[in-house]
């Protein structure tokens, strides 16, 4: 057999990968470790309005147009940023591999109105829909996330479904049906298996995506009230963009970081799942 | 045991419906070993296709006849019970055994699923019963290539492991579809013989799908020939092959090369080749689809279409208004 380069090795080749994976794994190390070490409410007023980055050691990222700690404010919403960014990047990727697999595995008919349904949802500006969708129910980290699922997941179906249309062709999938073996069971431990790859990558760039998303969102006032976000900072930030630019760009460099790093990621994964290469 | 009677398998072009086998009727008994042959798109695989009932549909259906499994109807039958049948009567194996394992699931997955999936056994004994099976297709070392994953295995041992799968079952028929064509000739006797052996210690009936007249010769004890979707002649494989009728066996068989030539040293005589090529599917004819190509073609061959019919009440049919005589060749 010849030696293949394992995953990790592959996944190596690429510094801008490795790059992309250490500062996320820090962002994730501040999600889950920072409000437990840094504890307190981000929502507390406790000190004296805009107090710059670094004019009090007390407070080192200083405090936004309320007295809120801006730091604390950062921890806290990697928190939100990051579990909303994967749960509806979970949500959206279940709905597009439930719709992709049937409309590739069954062709024909079904295929025809799963595609056409599709279609509808691709033909909509996804930010505007996730306003509307948003705006229609009240905002709440389960309805947000919802809102970018609905929008983001076609992407996920169009691509499962052109590989459910190669792969349903390929003998093994055959050699399944001789056994006896039922329908669902071939689609999701036979077929779904062999596209994980394509899946995983688009599932990474979808997370970074999400996470804008609800940036967006929070920005305009449709986030979460209940809790701190980047996106919420950002929109609180907004009002006093002129005297107190820091307020809106720390979030807005946490965000950019992480997106970009989800991104590198998601490039690395790409190459490094591609059989073809290596 | 299994008896197919006028089956008709259209494909569904436009508008138009073309048949792609055409009233085929054969039967096989228990043990016995049946082998269809014929040149690309005669139709032996969409025979063997609907005898499992996998066939493309809805562009290809069988259209017509019956499949008759120990008196049960396999055209009539339900998709759930034709899944039982699929399971527990009827196993396949396919051209390319590479391309016939899940590339993602080890070798020893795909057996126990297999064997799991219709008989209740814990996983531990079909895993057991999984390295048992490898063994008795003879894959060496089966406690580790168990765990191995489909690339590491050669197309031998691919089509081996296969032919593991397809047995666990133990069918009462198995349809071998091209099993040796992708391998190497050496590797090919081996499965060859492996399909034998199998078949003398479960009983299980063979049908063999090929274009090579050798391996239909040395493993069928009857022979189908096919042409254009019909079968042109059948009968005792050894019989059609000595003494073939039909003006196409005759030049199948002449085109093959002949072993004891090649050994020894003598100048290989030039094969004869058939002239023309088969027919495409679906094109409006009359008379017999051989006619244009045949050698012994009459004024009547381009006008009216014959009929598969008994030779002198015996085993073996022709369908040829102007058959070659049955001497040995």
């Amino acid at each position: 057999m010849i030696a293949r380069a394992t995953f990790w090795q592959r996944f190596c080749r690429y510094p801008t990968a490795i790059v992309g994976l250490v500062i996320l794994v820090l962002v994730m190390a501040v999600a889950f470790v920072g409000p437990i070490v840094y504890g307190g409410d981000p929502w507390a007023m406790v000190a004296a309005p805009f107090i710059w980055p670094g004019q009090d050691p007390a407070y080192p990222l200083g405090s936004d147009s309320m007295g809120r700690d801006v730091l604390s404010g950062l921890i806290h919403g990697a928190r939100v940023s990051l579990f909303i960014g994967v749960a509806a990047t979970c949500a959206a990727v279940l709905i597009g591999v439930l719709v992709g697999s049937a409309a590739g595995y069954f062709r024909g008919l079904i295929d025809d109105a799963l595609m056409r349904f599709t279609e509808v949802f691709q033909t909509i500006p996804n930010f505007l829909f996730a306003i509307v969708l948003v705006a229609i129910f009240q905002p709440s980290i389960t309805v947000i996330c919802f809102a970018i699922a609905v929008v983001s997941w076609p992407p996920v179906a169009r691509l499962v479904r052109g590989q459910f249309l190669t792969l349903r062709q390929r003998a093994f999938v055959e050699s399944c049906v001789v056994i006896g073996m039922s329908t669902p069971r071939i689609i999701f431990t036979q077929i779904l298996p062999n596209c994980v790859a394509p899946i995983i990558v688009t599932a990474s760039i979808m997370v970074a995506t999400a996470i804008l998303l609800e940036a967006g969102l929070s920005f305009l006032g449709l986030g979460d009230p209940n809790v701190m976000s980047w996106g919420a900072m950002i929109g609180f930030g907004r009002q006093s963009l002129r005297t107190a630019w820091y307020l809106a760009a720390i979030p807005g460099i946490a965000i950019q970081l992480t997106v970009l790093a989800i991104s590198f990621v998601g490039e690395g994964l790409n190459d490094a799942l591609n059989p073809r290469l290596g | 045991m299994l008896e197919v009677h006028d089956l008709v398998v259209e494909a569904k072009v436009g508008d138009a419906l073309i048949r792609l086998v055409d009233d085929v009727s054969f039967r096989l008994d228990a043990g016995g070993t049946l082998a269809l042959v014929g040149e690309s798109g005669c139709g032996k695989s969409m025979t063997a296709l609907s005898l499992m009932r996998i066939l493309p549909e809805p562009a290809v259906r069988i259209g017509a006849g019956r499949i008759e499994l120990e008196g049960e109807d396999l055209v009539q039958v339900s998709e759930s019970r034709m899944c039982k049948v699929r399971n527990s009567a009827i196993s396949m194996i396919f051209q390319d055994p590479m391309a016939s394992l899940n590339p993602v699931h080890t070798v020893g997955r795909q057996i126990v699923e297999a064997i799991r999936s219709h008989r209740d056994v814990p996983k531990p004994e079909a895993r057991r019963l999984a390295i048992e099976l490898l063994r008795s297709v003879h894959l060496p070392d089966p406690e580790k290539r168990i765990d191995y994953y489909p690339h590491r295995l050669s197309g031998g041992m691919c089509q081996r492991a296969m032919i593991a799968m397809a047995l666990a079952s133990r069918p009462r028929v198995l349809i071998a579809d091209e099993p040796t064509t992708a391998l190497d000739t050496t590797v090919q006797a081996q499965v060859m013989a492996l399909l034998k052996s199998a078949q003398r210690e479960t009983g299980t009936a063979i049908i063999l799908i090929t274009h090579n007249l050798a391996v239909a010769a040395d493993a069928a004890q009857n022979v189908a020939v096919m042409y254009a979707g019909r079968i042109v002649e059948s009968g005792p494989a050894r019989e059609v092959f000595r003494a073939p009728r039909h003006p196409y066996t005759v030049g199948l068989l002449q085109a093959v090369p002949d072993g004891a030539d090649i050994a020894d040293g003598a100048e290989i005589p030039p094969l004869t080749e058939i002239p023309g090529n088969v027919p495409r599917p679906g094109l409006a004819r009359r008379g017999c689809a051989f006619a244009p190509r045949c050698p012994r073609a009459q004024p009547r061959c381009a006008e009216e279409r014959p009929d598969l019919v008994l030779q002198d009440g015996g085993p073996r049919a022709v369908a040829c208004f102007f058959p070659h005589e049955a001497v040995l060749r």
